[in-house]
């Protein structure tokens, strides 16, 4: 494969590293010359995700291959599953505490971002079990 | 207008001072990240009340170059050196955030927060 293949620990118990990983493929495509605009969708939709999966599912994997014409990342976590897809992807939709909520997080907004900002998403999810999250963003596709 | 315009208006101190020659048009107030990230387009200076290293990771996604903290409030130093390690300048208002919103809304800066 020609992509470059990344792999970042997602800690769950650090709320202030969060974003960390979102950070590390925002720099790394600034420096591959990656479009802007392809790199800010890239961005919102990975920390959007990276959030998530630190304040619901107590931490995770993340995945990210880049490759010329396209980005994909995926996000893995063993936390507690959603219940609903339907309802999580509505704007509004939360079911974040009020101390997420203090912490600036938890509009009920991620999901239906990260959908705005991508050209694929796919959820898999199991109650009990975990959360697989799917997104590309497609680096010539204009927003 | 340039961040040391923004600077002036709000009467803020520097905490952290990136390039203060930066021009920026449009800024945003909001202590909800999540508002923020959904939101905003082509913000580039970003107004809170809130503390955490999250509001430098948000800007950062969202290519902000300036925080200004409202209310006097001090960020501690992983905040500081978050930003310093992303070019971003940060200042510190005693102006409270309608105010300060205000204040730079007059001077001709323009906002976003909200679906223009
Ligand atoms: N990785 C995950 N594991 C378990 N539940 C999740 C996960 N991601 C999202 N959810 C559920 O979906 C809901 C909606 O997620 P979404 O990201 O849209 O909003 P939020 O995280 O609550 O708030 P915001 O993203 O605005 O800070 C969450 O409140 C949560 O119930
Ligand atoms: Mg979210």
């Amino acid at each position: 494969m020609s992509g470059l293949s990344l792999k970042y620990e997602v800690p769950g118990d650090d709320f202030t590293r969060a974003g960390e990983a979102s950070s590390d493929v925002k720099r790394k495509l600034k420096k591959l010359g990656y479009d802007p605009d392809a790199i800010r969708r890239v961005a919102i939709a990975m920390y959007e995700g990276e959030i998530n999966m630190v304040i619901h599912a107590g931490g995770g994997q993340a995945f990210v291959t880049i490759e010329p014409q396209r980005v994909d990342i995926v996000l893995e976590d063993h936390g507690p599953g959603i219940a609903d897809v339907e309802k999580a992807m509505q704007a509004g939709y939360s079911t974040a505490p009020d101390q997420v909520r203090s912490l600036g997080f938890g509009a009920g907004m991620g999901l239906p971002n990260m959908k705005k900002y991508t050209d694929e998403m796919t959820i898999d999810t199991e109650v009990g079990k975990g959360t697989t999250l799917k997104m590309t963003v497609l680096v010539n596709h204009k927003s | 207008m340039k961040i040391s315009d923004v600077a002036a208006i709000l009467d803020a101190q520097v905490l952290v001072e990136g390039n203060m020659d930066t021009e920026v048009k449009t800024a945003c107030g909001s202590d909800m990240m999540s508002d923020v990230l959904a939101f905003v387009k082509d913000q580039s200076v970003l107004l809170t009340g809130l503390m955490n290293p999250q509001v430098v990771r948000t800007a950062e996604m969202m290519d902000m170059h300036c925080i200004v903290f409202v209310r006097d409030k001090v960020p501690d130093a992983t905040v500081l050196r978050l930003a310093e390690d992303r070019d971003m300048t940060v200042l510190q208002t005693r102006y409270r955030m309608f105010t300060a919103c205000g204040k730079l809304y007059d001077a001709g800066l323009r906002g976003g927060c909200e679906k223009e």
